[in-house]
């Protein structure tokens, strides 16, 4: 060292250097949080894309039987006109032997008249399990998996007419999306 | 960067001073002079293979970068451009494709190698390690680039793999959003994920550093495992090994370029030529051939979570490997017992790459293919958490040779 460097230690006072450090070590680490805080976020959803979250659909365009497929947030929506056998058929199951236990009233919202409408299942079309399209067109019975409503190809998932999942890896419920009635035949997704 | 004395002398006034401020030159010379073992089999050229992969790779990445257009309105017909309009795209385009299956078959190669050899045995963990990191950045890599083409394969191999982020309990469905910069794979996930396929060649090339500094500090492994003695058990890297792995690189080549040339889709999927449609899953989903095995295991689980978990604990296990396995004696060759476990673990990794590519409910020879998976998996874990301790612990091996040369010239040494 040269000799500009204070030779007597004696004179150091150690407690105000390590609070010196301590001190320039926290403001440092607060910058660098302050500063990676914008750089995490900006990966998340744009003003954009949130915005483009709603869509109507109206009900009556839907046949008995048949299912409207409709891209919401980059996802189908699907909403199926169900038959009176597929309604009887997820209202008859017993709640308790389900893996995510729901009724299919649960799984329904209520019209302006305050009554649920059973007709018409509205849900994400989107396995639970890793995100593949299940498919349950209405008529193929080998495509409709064996609980008659839905089978994911992926791996193998099979939902039931009220959209619950029966057998096979998924763990959860086909989605319900947040949706209201604004008339007892238009729905607004979103 | 090499750890043996160097015996580089600069012959000239500017290499004199060159080397007196930036040894570079030392550098290069010490490391084609690197003592190697004298015993190296083909086995060992796979380093210097998987180099040159690195660089074709990075090399036709950049042109292709230079058409790519990462929207999701045009980033599949750009890549449909390249092939037909592009001089030359024709070419460059499975260049790219074929070389990332390339370099997982000569990675894959240069892993088991590895593995039978014992190589990841002390003094060699940190580059066992370093090469486990540089697997985990190439399998990255290599799903995030087979997005990139914007087929069928692509969106919805992107969405299933993506989703094993939403499968974590609590955080999971926000990461993978925030992953995906939406609510489902579209244009912000194609963006970044173009990014970071090109950062991460790069971040490779970095660790392949830390591999081969570790590597040559340790010193390299051999056939036998025996560490070289004195100066008559190594060669000279060059020219002796430079020639070897010339060779093999030359073989390597034309099985590159058979591919290339004659079945450039042969390792993709068809379904990729369908442009991406978010309405619509394919009927079968499969992963690029090269993670197939890992497939297998996800799918052998009937549970998310417990799938995902043991898909990643089969490549975690790779870098405690050195710790696991408790024998002192480095090469199968010595390990008369070990060697049937370690060609029945080869066995099983086969078969899961064959069952990751079936349908779970498929029969084959009278059983379904998921417990063909199960039973596989349940030996890939085996061999790594039961046998490799457990052996090393009873086993007892031949006798080790006294050295390499007297190994390779017998008495005659």
């Amino acid at each position: 060292m040269s000799n500009h460097t204070n030779t007597s230690h004696e004179n150091i006072d150690e407690d105000k250097r390590d609070f010196i450090y301590i001190a320039t070590g926290a403001v440092a680490a607060a910058g660098a949080a302050a500063l990676a805080w914008p750089l995490v976020m900006q990966m998340g959803k744009a003003a954009d894309t949130l915005a483009a979250g709603a869509i109507e659909i109206d009900l009556s365009k839907i046949s008995e039987g048949q299912q409207l497929k409709m891209l919401w947030r980059g996802k189908p929506v699907f909403v199926r006109h169900r038959t009176s056998g597929e309604i009887a058929e997820a209202e008859a199951v017993d709640v308790a032997d389900l893996k995510d236990p729901q009724t299919d009233d649960q799984r329904l919202v209520a019209t302006p008249g305050g009554k649920l409408d059973p007709k018409y299942l509205v849900m994400v079309g989107v396995c639970t399990h890793f995100g593949c399209i299940p498919v349950g067109e209405q008529g193929k019975v080998d495509a409709q998996g064996q609980y008659g409503g839905w089978y994911c190809p992926c791996h193998g998932s099979h939902y039931d007419t009220s959209g619950r999942i029966r057998k096979g890896p998924a763990p959860k419920n086909l989605e319900i999306p947040p949706y209201e009635y604004l008339s007892d035949t238009v729905i607004k997704v979103g | 960067m090499s750890g043996h004395p160097s015996t580089y002398e600069p012959k000239y006034a500017a290499s004199k001073w060159l080397d007196k401020r930036l040894p570079i030159i030392r550098m290069g010379a010490d490391f084609m002079t690197y003592p190697s073992p004298r015993n190296l089999n083909y086995w060992w050229t796979f380093g210097g293979i998987l180099s040159l992969c690195l660089v074709a790779q990075i090399i036709t990445g950049i042109i292709l970068a230079m058409h790519y257009v990462p929207h999701v309105d045009m980033a599949f017909d750009s890549v449909q451009r390249i092939k037909r309009d592009v001089p030359f795209g024709w070419l460059i385009q499975p260049m790219h494709a074929v070389g990332a299956s390339m370099f997982f078959l000569a990675v894959y190669t240069h892993m088991f190698r590895g593995l039978y050899y014992g190589s990841y045995k002390a003094p060699r963990e940190m580059v066992w390690i370093f090469g486990c990191v540089i697997y985990l950045l190439m399998m990255a890599t290599g799903f995030l680039g087979y997005t990139l083409p914007w087929g069928q394969m692509s969106f919805w191999g992107a969405t299933v793999i993506t989703g094993f982020f939403g499968a974590i309990p609590i955080v999971g469905e926000s990461l993978q959003q925030w992953l995906l910069g939406g609510f489902a794979v579209d244009n912000p996930t194609l963006n970044r994920f173009f990014a970071l396929h090109y950062l991460l060649p790069f971040v490779i090339a970095a660790v392949v550093g830390l591999h081969v500094w570790a590597m040559h500090h340790a010193g390299q492994n051999n056939p036998i495992g025996v560490e070289p003695k004195s100066k008559e058990d190594t060669l000279s890297f060059h020219p002796y090994y430079t020639v070897k792995d010339g060779f093999a690189v030359v073989v390597f080549l034309l099985i590159f370029a058979f591919f290339v040339f004659y079945q450039p889709d042969a390792l993709g999927h068809a379904d990729n030529y369908i442009k991406a449609d978010p309405m619509a899953t394919p009927p079968h989903i499969v992963p690029e051939w090269y993670f197939l095995p890992f497939y297998a295991i996800l799918r052998a689980v009937p549970d998310k979570l417990m799938g995902i978990l043991l898909m990643v604990g089969a490549i975690a296990v790779l870098f405690i490997l050195p710790w696991l396995d408790t024998s002192k004696v480095r090469s199968m060759r010595f390990r008369p017992v070990t060697r049937l476990w370690f060609i029945l673990f080869v066995i099983a990794c086969f078969i899961l790459g064959w069952h990751g590519a079936l349908s779970p409910d498929q029969p084959v020879m009278g059983v379904k293919s998921v417990w063909w998976s199960r039973a596989a998996t349940l030996y890939y874990f085996a061999f790594f958490l039961v046998i490799l301790p457990v052996m090393g612990l009873i086993e007892k091996p031949k006798e080790l040779p006294e050295s390499i040369t007297k190994s390779v010239l017998g008495e005659a040494s």
